[in-house]
């Protein structure tokens, strides 16, 4: 039974390769991503039920047991990302059906999305390190190859920049790796764990676990995301949505387990620069928010503000803030995917791009209109809407620890991003029309659909925030507690 | 031999470095590619260069060489190919669509 866990990696890679050879029949392609993505988010549902019951899974490839093999383990953690990744992409799929084009879908587009999404599905699962950076390049170059497909300029132009910026972090990432792997001799997660715990974090871990911090936090957007914005406003919509909801997402999986698995032993070093990072972020963040106009750059942005918010909740590092942190990264893969499609549906509807150049979009497209405003209400966290319960948390974590200046931050950052979202709908959803009747293209079933589907997701995580606090806390405890972890890796054989 | 495989890295970093500093797209890849070999041979020197024999448990006496570096720096030499493959085509592409490989002339989004 244990080999279920490999399946949100192996069947994306396995159907990616069966719809290669399905190059011209579009129609097959699309349903068969489509059932796809419905059976693994089944499959992730089910495994996580299990990790419920039976406690963490994990399963040795060949045999191999900890720490020699590569292994997958399964906690709450993991499984949780990994549904609502099935989830959210198998929604931009529909969109992409109405959205993405005949030219991108005869040239491999859905096979290229199900790459990614073994990539991002294998980051969660692996408990390797090694493997991590392998499943990070499995995610990236299918990224370079979605967000350069169409080889438009801007493309081209920002794609070169995010490309190299991204090799050269997997070296980095391979530097820190190889300096891991001489002063500790291992690269199982656990072991490495155990290892650090028992020789204790000296000055050189502690430079090490900083080398990590920065090769993942380029990979999240930490600080470190001058390429951001500019590379997330140039794919077609549905690719965007789906980097916005799940690339950065990755790294900042990455930065919870390392930080919370592996380098734990020196708080006030690792974790105070990690919340430094978080607020200059969050500072930075916001004002790229509010500086500009075009539409795709200050969705962007808010990219940029959720990193920001959510890693506050591992610099401040209590149970309660981490649980606040997952509540945050499951609403902000749904609502971000929610708001990329929103902007790119705007574009698409007007043609336009500025704020000021749109106006009275409510008149003509109410649902369209209602579900931004609804996306922007869940942003700003306010409640029953799912943004609420993972603010909240952070916001309870840091009092428990006195980051006040971190908590004036995270809260300041909801307000700037109501004000810059409510910007976008003041201008363009309210006001005078200026598409008249005959002039309006008429909205797409298909893109309108999935917009709900996730406005629907986004209400039902808020109100339902009971159902998933149990896994929640799981996952929550198995992070603040790395014993739990490694006691399930390594069980009986030390 | 550790000594000067760490003094022949820290060159190929070096080498890397100014290269990645450059305007030029070929010579930012070339850098890229430099760097991924600085970044193997690290690997190979942290596994410990000593001598030892083939790492199978009855054919051979110990000490054994540890194998575990060669598996890394295999994966990691064919995921460098394959995207520095790529980023070359993306590289030619851009230079074909756009019409320069200067990367300060690459900058704005207001020629769109």
């Amino acid at each position: 039974m244990n080999n279920l866990i490999v399946l949100p990696l192996i069947i994306p890679i396995i159907v990616g390769i069966i719809l290669v050879f399905l190059r011209p029949y579009v129609k097959w392609q699309r349903v068969i991503s489509l059932l796809t993505m419905i059976g693994i988010a089944g499959i992730s549902l089910f495994i996580l039920n299990r990790v419920q019951t039976d406690g963490i899974i994990r399963l040795d490839f060949a045999g191999w047991e900890p720490p020699f093999g590569i292994l997958f383990v399964a906690d709450s953690f993991a499984m949780l990302l990994v549904l609502t990744a099935s989830v959210v992409t198998g929604i931009c799929l529909i969109h992409a059906f109405s959205s993405i084009g005949d030219k991108h879908e005869k040239m491999y587009f859905y096979p290229f999305v199900l790459f990614l999404v073994a990539g991002v599905n294998g980051s969660f699962l692996t408990g390797d390190l090694f493997n991590l950076f392998v499943c990070f390049e499995v995610m990236l170059l299918a990224s370079y190859v979605l967000i350069t497909l169409g080889g438009t300029k801007p493309q081209l132009r920002e794609s070169i920049k995010y490309v190299v910026i991204n090799v050269l972090a997997s070296w980095f990432f391979l530097v820190a790796l190889a300096y891991l792997y001489g002063t500790v001799g291992t690269l199982n997660m656990a072991h490495i764990s155990e290892r650090v715990a028992e020789s204790g974090q000296g000055p050189l871990l502690t430079t090490i676990s900083i080398l990590f911090l920065v090769v993942f936090s380029l990979k999240a957007g930490l600080l470190l995301f001058f390429w951001l914005p500019g590379s997330y406003s140039v794919p077609p919509t549905a690719v965007a949505a789906l980097f916005g909801a799940l690339l950065t997402k990755v790294g900042i999986y990455a930065l919870f387990r390392t930080f919370t698995l592996i380098f734990y032993h020196e708080p006030l070093i690792s974790h105070t620069v990690i919340g430094i990072m978080a607020g200059i972020t969050l500072i930075v963040g916001c004002i790229g928010a509010i500086a500009f106009k075009d539409v795709r750059l200050i969705v962007s942005y808010n990219v940029v503000i959720a990193v920001g918010f959510i890693m506050i909740g591992l610099a401040v590092g209590t149970e309660t803030s981490i649980a606040g942190s997952i509540y945050y990264v499951i609403h902000d893969m749904i609502a971000k995917a929610m708001l990329f499609l929103l902007a790119g549906t705007m574009i698409y509807l007007t043609g336009k791009s500025k704020i000021d150049e749109m106006s009275g979009l409510i008149r003509n497209y109410p649902v369209f209109g209602w579900m931004f405003f609804l996306v922007t209400c869940s942003l700003a966290g306010i409640p029953p809407l799912s943004g609420f319960v993972g603010k909240i948390l952070v916001g309870q974590g840091s009092i428990e620890s006195g980051s006040y200046i971190l908590l004036a931050l995270a809260f300041i950052s909801s307000i700037v991003v109501l004000y810059s979202l409510l910007r976008i709908f003041l201008n363009t959803i309210f006001g005078e029309t200026i598409i008249s009747l005959e002039d309006e293209k008429p909205m797409e079933m298909g893109m309108i659909i999935p917009i709900v589907l996730l406005g629907i997701a986004t209400i039902s995580l808020g109100l339902g925030a009971e159902v998933i606090s149990s896994y929640v806390t799981d996952a929550a405890h198995t992070l603040s507690n790395p014993s739990v972890y490694i006691d399930a890796v390594m069980g009986g054989n030390k | 031999m550790e000594t000067l495989i760490i003094m022949l890295i820290g060159i190929l970093v070096a080498v890397a470095t100014y290269l990645i500093l450059s305007r030029n797209i070929i010579r930012i890849i070339l850098g890229t590619a430099v760097f991924s070999h600085a970044v193997h041979l690290l690997i190979l020197t942290m596994g410990d260069l000593k001598q030892g024999n083939v790492p199978l448990l009855k054919e051979a006496d110990a000490p054994y060489a540890d194998a575990l570096p060669q598996a890394l720096i295999l994966t990691a030499i064919v995921i460098s190919f394959a995207v520095t493959a790529f980023i070359l085509v993306l590289a030619y592409r851009t230079y074909q669509d756009v019409g320069t490989d200067d990367l300060d002339k690459l900058r704005g989004a207001k020629d769109e």
